[in-house]
């Protein structure tokens, strides 16, 4: 059994008046892929975005409950910059920055004070390599990441979130925007990166959370129905909820 | 086919056209005008270093004009592009102080120039014993430009993709960060479009200029010396009466210039537009 | 780290407020030079005296005020049925190549330097009606004509860009149910955006009351009152920018007061301008 990575306890969400989240809490396990499935609008994204504070951009967002990172609240105990350099994210539209391939890798590790050349170059195509789009890229890194193609541009965005080394990884569906070829080469990625990191995944995509994750947890209407192993949910779910939204009845 | 046109339809159809026309005859009239009218006067006497009652050179004009461009951006520039990062990145929207600050703003750039120059010479010449100087003017300048710099970089920087910001923080970069190294770069077609739109008000400027920094066709020796700008300048050689055909040669720099800062804006607008 | 995040967000801010400062100080310094003047002369003695000779300490800027309307009212009349019809044009009847041409060259119209305007206006309009009317030709008709044209790019940047802001399905219902390409324009599309053309006029107004050099050149600036078309007007900043350089005492404030009215006049203009923006924004 691997140990527990992060600790969500209890979680309130609020946006103003709505309350997004309902008392939600889970453990993460290191090492493992968990997904998080559920209709539009359940709230997936929203804790998602809450493990490394990305919240905090939203005006009248409140927080309650905790987020344990290795036992850390993550809202009192770690600096906010230091939690995101530790929880990376990759976002659900690739949004590689407007400079070289290059630059875009080394922006996280120069933000964090990397400065000579021979070891931001080291980063870059360890990065690269870890992503499997080093042999694509590597001719081009120079060039401009805003030419590279949707599947590119999103891998880029893997390999700039590794560059800094996090511990976890989020993952806001990283492939909705892309073609099944693409699609395919990231989950595979995904599954070779789990070795070193522990990842969650927020996904639209059913088979996707079947073929590539550990645990899964279904969320609807701001609440967390059910959570166990992949495997269980999708053969004997537990709940009602559960078995009529994998057998497409709504949702 | 082509449907067929009532009366009314066909009589509102001409007189759009004509307004049409009739705009950009006006514009093309002026500077045709002013070309063929300027540039036989052209001479080499009007672009030597000293200016005497004789040549009534224009150089000097146009080094002072250069200086009090760069001084005046060298201000506005600054606190313009602070201003609008404040607006767009740090304050709540609809908060009590940025409605002021938006109101003022409106407020500043409605004030016609002749209200700045009298203003610059009453505080910065007068009461803050500046005397007629570039710096006095520039100073005034500043003040009169600013809402343009500050709207063109707002407008810049709300078109950068908040994708790029999630980006940066995602990777735990800070605020200054992120806006130092990811959103101002970005921005920089849209921000250097005002830039130059400044620029061209600055150099076309007259009413504010008289009465803060001269009109003494010398090269001011320091900033804290007066010195006349080619628009001041030329219209001292109007009112003067005599050197009209001079006058029209000042004019067509004035034209060259603008017409070369407003394609270049125009240009940088589009290239940000494209991203 | 923390510290230096905390102090430029102290740095933005401040600089922001600098708007806020620049307005307080120009208010301060004309309204101080300029209030104890108009209380000296008195107030109606000011606004409303006819007479303005600095010599015999007489200091009416009425003239000086209807001088500025009438010249105001003048370049309305000239630039804005040209400036809504070259927007509608631009927005609903031109080409897109054409286009490409037309907006730059209204941009440029906006940014011709004043001072060229006014020489343009010195040696071509102002000859031209010496020549028609046998008078001479500084008068509030070349002033009226000049402004107009300078007010343009102004009207039609502003309308442009509300015709523009006018969804499309406005103009489609209006076709849909038989209306001509024009009859919609004008009677739909124009009328949804009223109050943005509106607003594009107020702008003009208050670049044609405030503008200053070039309205020198051709208006003539007898400080009385205009009788005609074909008279001799001084505008308010006329006012200001001919006296300035040689007045003193008493005459240099009862300029200073001058700015001040102007100021007045413009800050109710830019106040309809912003009331006008708003309600656009929420139609």
């Amino acid at each position: 059994m691997n140990e527990v990575k992060l600790s969500i306890q209890d979680v309130n969400l609020y946006y103003g008046d709505f309350h997004a989240l309902h008392g939600i809490s889970m453990d993460i396990k290191a090492n493992e892929i968990t997904s998080f499935i559920g209709p539009s609008g359940c709230g997936k994204s929203t804790l998602l975005k809450s493990i490394n504070r990305m919240n905090d951009l939203v005006e009248g967002c409140k927080i309650t409950g905790k987020f344990l990172l290795d036992g850390q609240d993550v809202y009192k105990d770690i600096e906010v910059n230091t939690l995101r350099k530790r929880v990376g994210m990759v976002f659900q539209k690739p949004n590689p920055f407007p400079m070289s391939v290059y630059d875009n890798i080394a922006y996280g590790p120069r933000t964090h004070g990397v400065k000579r050349k021979a070891d931001l170059d080291r980063i870059v195509e360890e990065a690269l390599r870890d992503a499997a789009i080093w042999d694509e890229l590597k001719d081009r890194l120079g060039k401009s990441a805003l030419g590279l193609s949707g599947g590119q541009q999103q891998r880029l965005c893997i390999a700039r979130a590794l560059a800094v080394k996090p511990e976890v990884l989020l993952m806001d569906e990283p492939t909705s925007a892309l073609d099944p070829i693409s699609t395919g080469k990231i989950e595979e990625l995904t599954l070779k990166l789990k070795k070193d990191y522990t990842i969650v995944i927020v996904t639209h995509n059913m088979q996707q959370a079947m073929r590539i994750s550990d645990k899964t947890a279904f969320f609807l209407l701001g609440d967390l129905i059910e959570y166990g192993s992949t495997e269980m949910m999708f053969s004997t779910p537990k709940e009602k909820k559960t078995e009529d939204y994998i057998t497409g009845r709504f949702g | 086919m082509k449907a067929k046109k009532d009366g009314v339809s066909l009589f509102l159809s001409i007189v759009t056209h004509a307004a049409a026309i009739i705009t950009i005859l006006c514009l093309l009239f002026i500077i045709a005008y002013i070309l063929i009218r300027g540039i036989p006067n052209l001479t080499p006497s009007l672009f030597e270093w000293e200016y005497t009652t004789d040549n009534v050179s224009m150089m000097p004009s146009i080094i002072n004009t250069i200086i009090v461009v760069i001084l005046t951006l060298l201000i506005a520039g600054p606190i313009g592009i602070f201003s609008a990062i404040y607006l767009v990145e740090y304050a709540k929207r609809g908060s009590k102080l940025v409605k002021v600050i938006l109101l003022t703003t409106e407020t500043l750039s409605g004030i016609p120039s002749i209200v700045y120059g009298l203003f610059g010479s009453l505080m910065f010449v007068i009461s803050m014993g500046m005397g007629l100087s570039v710096f006095a003017g520039s100073l005034t300048l500043a003040i009169m430009v600013l809402p343009t710099i500050m709207r063109t970089t707002q407008e810049a920087l709300v078109a950068v993709p908040d994708s790029y910001r999630e980006g940066s923080f995602g990777l735990g970069a800070g605020k200054l960060r992120t806006i130092f190294r990811i959103i101002l770069p970005s921005a920089v077609p849209g921000i250097m479009s005002g830039i130059v739109l400044s620029m061209g008000r600055i150099v076309g400027e007259t009413a504010a200029l008289i009465y803060t920094s001269g009109t003494v066709a010398q090269v001011c020796t320091n900033i804290f010396a007066p010195g006349s700008t080619l628009a001041v300048h030329m219209y001292r050689l109007m009112s003067e009466g005599l050197y009209t055909e001079q006058a029209c040669a000042v004019a067509v720099v004035l034209l060259v210039f603008v017409i070369i800062m407003n394609s270049l804006s125009s240009y940088l607008g589009r290239k940000l537009a494209k991203g | 780290m923390q510290l230096r995040e905390n102090a430029m967000r102290i740095v933005f801010m401040l600089a922001a407020c600098f708007s806020i400062v620049a307005v307080f100080f120009i208010c301060f310094y004309l309204f101080i030079n300029g209030l104890p003047a108009i209380a000296e002369i008195g107030p109606l003695n000011f606004l409303g005296g006819m007479e303005w000779r600095p010599n015999n300490d007489i200091y009416g800027i009425f003239p000086m005020i209807i001088g500025s309307i009438y010249v105001t009212a003048g370049a309305i009349v000239v630039g804005v049925p040209i400036g809504i019809l070259t927007a509608i044009y631009m927005a609903y009847f031109c080409p897109k190549k054409l286009y490409k041409i037309i907006k730059p060259a209204v941009e440029l119209l906006a940014g011709i330097p004043s001072i060229v305007y006014g020489f343009f206006g010195l040696v071509v309009i102002v000859p031209l009606i010496q020549d028609a009317f046998h008078t001479s030709g500084n008068t509030v008709l070349a002033a009226s004509i000049l402004l107009g044209i300078m007010i343009l790019p102004t009207i039609v940047s502003v309308s442009e860009a509300s015709l523009q802001a006018v969804p499309d399905s406005y103009y489609e219902g209006s076709l849909a149910l038989g209306a001509t390409h024009e009859r919609s324009v004008f009677f739909v599309c124009l009328k949804a955006a009223k109050s943005g053309v509106l607003a594009g006029v107020i702008l003009g107004v208050g670049r044609a009351i405030g503008e200053t050099m070039a309205v020198i050149m051709v208006a003539g600036n007898q400080a009385v009152m205009p009788g005609s078309l074909l008279s001799g007007v001084r505008t308010m900043t006329a006012n200001i920018v001919l006296e300035m350089s040689y007045a003193t005492g008493l005459h240099r404030e009862a300029l200073i007061a001058t700015a001040v009215v102007l100021f007045v006049f413009i800050m109710i203009i830019n106040l309809s301008f912003s009331a006008l923006k708003r309600k656009e924004a929420k139609s």
